[in-house]
């Protein structure tokens, strides 16, 4: 019922203490991965009400280096790096010459010729290969980090003050990125989250993983697994790669126009302004079911499109998730069906993020 | 329940399911193995009394936070009556699989396929 797992897959600095945890561990994207400690429920709230930590060191990274560093960011990744500060933090997609979408990425400026981007697990060797592959006439060097980094998530409510009590100074605000000492440890603390929640990433050596996460455990912090991570993504309705962005969608119809700075040139620019200015077949909208039953991924839409993500929310009680419909039918309220292994469910589009902390 | 179990009294499937015979009758539901691989059960599409269920074949479906996962019948016959409490409290499954948990009470079309169930010690060495 859930995947095995096997020698074959990767582990994370952390896989002992996940372990050590009671973590239930599957395959994902390779790497043997904590899907939950405690229940997806229950630590799905400790984010949404307190503050929870997340290994997500099997996350890539890739740093851009050299005198036009930002020239082939900007020829590589859709948004405009020229806006990025130092220490700036930018979320945009890396896309292939037809429009489609072969990641979605935050690019965080360390210094003026110095650029780490993280990448999807699952997209991090084709990443780096067309990174390296493309954009070759600028004066810069793309470099795998992946193996030089651990990268742990503090999310919730409380993450900033639990890690900033840790830290040698004052965190960075949200979209930005320094250099700290945190629980004795030196890294980066990224201003930037997956949760829909105030907190931070941290970027560290592998080495003092273990020590680190140990360390903000103590403070208070509840282990979360890839479970909630998805639950809570869906609830703040961030996309994730694989599901709701691939290379079968278009950025505008996935809502992402606003990650697209077309005049930047970046490779897919022209397919993905021609797709703005006649519009695209099918956009994304989020939706919530209204009464029994849970919508997955790859269930239809009746009357075209289909569902990219679905789950249950732990918020809402109920099934929510994200589907491609008709550029027609996406005002919020607007009222579909689809077909759920064979049972029609009412569903409701409803207006972002499907989970408000007032709400 | 946190810790496995699996009841002496009951007959169970390799597909996870156990039966509770009763004469003619049998109580169905999914063993404390099934409910931790699923995790959290947040709903359970309960099927129609009437419905009739062939062992080995998919009767009905739980489905946790994460998938939903289909349930196989162990044994033949036709739902007399479904757990309606379920339906507000879908996380018995995992609290108390053998108790509260339980899923529909079928009446048998064919006691005698009881014999081609496990007893509790051999369905547990399966799972190892």
């Amino acid at each position: 019922m859930v995947s095995d797992t096997s020698t074959s897959l990767r582990r994370t600095p952390l896989y002992d203490a996940h372990v050590a945890a009671g973590a239930k561990l599957v395959d994902f994207a390779g790497w043997e991965m904590p899907i939950q400690y405690a229940g997806i429920r229950e630590e799905h709230k400790a984010v949404r009400n307190s503050v929870g930590i997340f290994d997500v060191s099997h996350m890539g990274q890739v740093e851009t280096t050299g005198p036009q560093a930002l020239e082939r960011l900007q020829r590589l990744t859709s948004n405009d790096v020229s806006k990025l500060p130092e220490g700036g933090a930018q979320y945009g997609l890396l896309c292939n010459d037809f429009g489609g979408v072969l990641d979605d990425l935050f690019t965080y400026c360390l210094a003026g010729t110095r650029f780490l981007t993280v990448t999807n697990a699952s997209n991090h060797e084709q990443d780096l290969a067309w990174m390296q592959h493309r954009g070759k006439e600028f004066d810069a060097d793309v470099n795998d980090r992946h193996a030089d980094f651990a990268m742990l998530a503090v999310q919730g409510p409380s993450a900033r003050a639990l890690v900033e009590q840790l830290a040698d100074g004052h965190l960075p605000p949200r979209f930005h990125v320094c250099q700290r000492t945190v629980a004795g440890v030196p890294m980066l603390v990224c201003g930037t989250g997956y949760t829909g929640e105030d907190g931070v990433e941290l970027l560290l050596a592998p080495e003092h993983a273990t020590h680190v996460w140990q360390a903000v455990i103590a403070a208070g912090a509840q282990p979360i697994g890839l479970g909630a991570r998805d639950t809570l993504r869906l609830e703040a309705c961030f996309h994730l790669y694989g599901n709701d962005l691939s290379e079968q969608w278009d950025p505008i119809g996935a809502g992402l126009g606003w990650a697209c700075k077309e005049e930047t040139g970046f490779i897919g620019s022209d397919v993905i302004a021609a797709v703005r200015s006649v519009g695209p077949e099918r956009k994304l909208v989020p939706f919530v079911i209204d009464g029994p039953g849970i919508a997955r991924q790859g269930n239809q839409v009746v009357g075209g499109g289909e569902v990219t993500s679905g789950s249950f929310s732990p918020c809402l009680e109920r099934g929510i998730g994200m589907a491609y419909v008709a550029p027609d039918a996406t005002e919020p309220g607007t009222r579909f069906q689809i077909d759920v292994r064979g049972t029609l469910r009412d569903a409701v589009v409803e207006r972002k993020p499907l989970y408000r902390k007032d709400s | 329940m946190a810790q496995a179990s699996y009841p002496a009294d009951l007959k169970y499937h390799a597909e996870h399911d156990w039966a509770r015979i009763e004469g003619d009758e049998a109580t169905f539901g999914i063993t404390w193995y099934a409910q931790d691989s699923l995790g959290e059960i947040v709903f359970f599409d309960a099927p129609a009394v009437g419905t009739v269920v062939t062992k080995d074949e998919q009767y009905t479906e739980v489905e946790s936070v994460k998938a939903v996962s289909d349930v196989i019948a162990p044994l033949s016959g036709e739902i007399i009556a479904i757990n309606e409490e379920l339906s507000s409290s879908p996380e018995s499954v995992n609290e108390d699989p053998y108790g509260a948990g339980w899923l529909v009470k079928v009446k048998l079309s064919d006691p005698s396929e009881v014999e081609s169930l496990m007893d509790a010690s051999t369905y547990e060495a399966s799972l190892s």
